[in-house]
């Protein structure tokens, strides 16, 4: 799966779990900062990111992910 | 060989009754931010308590275990000596001995019952339930008195904002006795100890501490599919299904578990147990208050079928589905 496909995918799961438009996630977005999405919808999202690239993204990585850009350069080099 | 008799129990169980108590004090977010930072907005959407209830000093577990149990002895047309067992679900005695459910016997007039306290958190009313339950079919005992009672006040960092704006005080009671009909199903349970970390009072002088949000990814991928385990255990459709009460830990776990049964077959009008908004997590006691309040509003009715599920520290599950009194 391209970077581009994972984003856009990303981008379903972002509007769907925090009502952001799709088209507002791009790369160099934070989630709490930028797109302001608290810790419990970064939860959500995570396991819904699980589900659909079957990666595992525990707690403590996901910490890590600040920014759209983060989350899919993790789902790439993870899945 | 001499051989050894049993005691024949009824086909089936059902709650018979159900009480409640609350101590008198209400507090409030804004009660909260004088004392610590946080505010109404952040707790609303974080938790989704608006208010809570908090024990005085003087007012004990047991007292309020008391008051809960009487209520739902009265509510089931019985009196304390017709109760042959008193199981009390609890993690928040001050005591590790004497036990709770004794002293609630004794209190209640129940003489010399067998009483035990059992302790699996926020689990412990579902597991208490089909304990008690299986007590009865068993021929162990006719009438169980079962409460989940705590006192979280005393366990909780008073100024530690990420907890004493979650956890209250308060008790909740049902008198499970004999039935023709099936009344409460299969009790659908189960520990996940490889994770007894997540939530912990770690000794004797420690507060209650957990781990925010691998707590929030458990219980809403791991809880759907007990309750939906349970409602298979009954034999039943999840479109069956009238009543969703599952533990009040937070409104968010709630609406998400509540939203995976709605993708698995549960009706658009299920109703669900939002009582945390003015009771707090209430641990053991949350499951039998939200009935109770749900019933005294006029929510649900005798008869109705309810799917109850608790979660928690152990961690540990258990659910069931009951058919109202
Ligand atoms: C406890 C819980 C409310 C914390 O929410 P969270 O989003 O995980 O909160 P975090 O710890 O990540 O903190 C997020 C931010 O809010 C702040 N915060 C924490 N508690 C706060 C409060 N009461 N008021 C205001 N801000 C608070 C934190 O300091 C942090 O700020 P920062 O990002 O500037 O550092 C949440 O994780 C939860 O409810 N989990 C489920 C636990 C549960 O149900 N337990 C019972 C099981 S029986």
């Amino acid at each position: 799966m391209s970077n581009e496909d994972i984003q856009k995918g990303l981008a379903e799961i972002v509007e769907e779990v925090a009502g952001v438009e799709a088209a507002d996630v791009t790369a160099d977005k934070s989630f709490v900062d930028d797109l302001d999405i608290d810790s419990l919808s970064m939860v959500e999202i995570a396991v819904q990111a699980e589900d659909k690239f079957g990666v595992k993204i525990p707690d403590d990585e996901l910490a890590n992910l600040k920014t759209v850009g983060d989350a899919v350069q993790y789902i790439a080099s993870n899945a | 060989m001499t051989a050894l008799a049993s005691r024949p129990g009824p086909a089936g169980t059902r709650i018979l009754g159900l009480g409640s108590f609350q101590p008198e004090t209400i507090v409030s977010n804004d009660d909260l931010a004088q004392t610590m930072d946080t505010s109404d907005q952040w707790i609303r959407e974080r938790v989704g308590i608006v208010n809570r209830r908090f024990a005085k000093p003087d007012e004990k577990l047991v007292d309020m275990a008391i008051e809960a149990g009487a209520k739902a002895i009265a509510d089931a047309g019985l009196s304390p000596t017709d109760i042959d067992a008193v199981l009390v679900a609890t993690c928040t005695m001050p005591s590790m001995i004497p036990n709770a459910a004794a002293q609630v016997a004794h209190r209640l007039g129940v003489t010399s019952a067998p009483a035990f306290d059992l302790n699996a958190a926020c689990a412990g009313f579902c597991y208490g339930l089909g304990t008690a339950s299986d007590l009865v079919r068993a021929g162990s005992a006719r009438y169980v008195l079962v409460i989940g009672a705590e006192k979280l006040t005393d366990w909780v960092d008073p100024t530690d904002r990420s907890t004493a704006i979650i956890f209250a005080d308060g008790a909740g009671a049902a008198v499970v006795g004999p039935s023709e009909e099936t009344g409460i199903g299969p009790v659908a349970w189960g520990s996940a100890g490889d994770l007894a970390d997540m939530i912990q009072v770690a000794d004797r002088n420690s507060f209650v501490f957990q781990e925010g949000q691998s707590v929030f990814r458990w219980a809403t991928t791991q809880i759907a599919p007990i309750a939906l385990r349970a409602v298979e255990l009954a034999g039943i459709e999840l479109s069956d299904v009238d009543v969703f009460v599952p533990h009040q830990a937070n409104l968010r776990i709630i609406e998400l578990i509540a939203k995976r049964l709605r993708a698995k077959g549960a009706r658009e009008d299920l109703v669900i147990a939002r009582d945390i908004v003015d009771s707090g997590n209430t641990s053991s006691a949350s499951i039998p208050l939200a009935l109770d309040h749900m019933r005294a509003a006029g929510e649900v009715k005798s008869g109705d079928v309810a799917l109850l599920v608790g979660f928690g520290a152990g961690l540990s599950y258990a659910g069931q589905v009951v058919r109202l009194p």
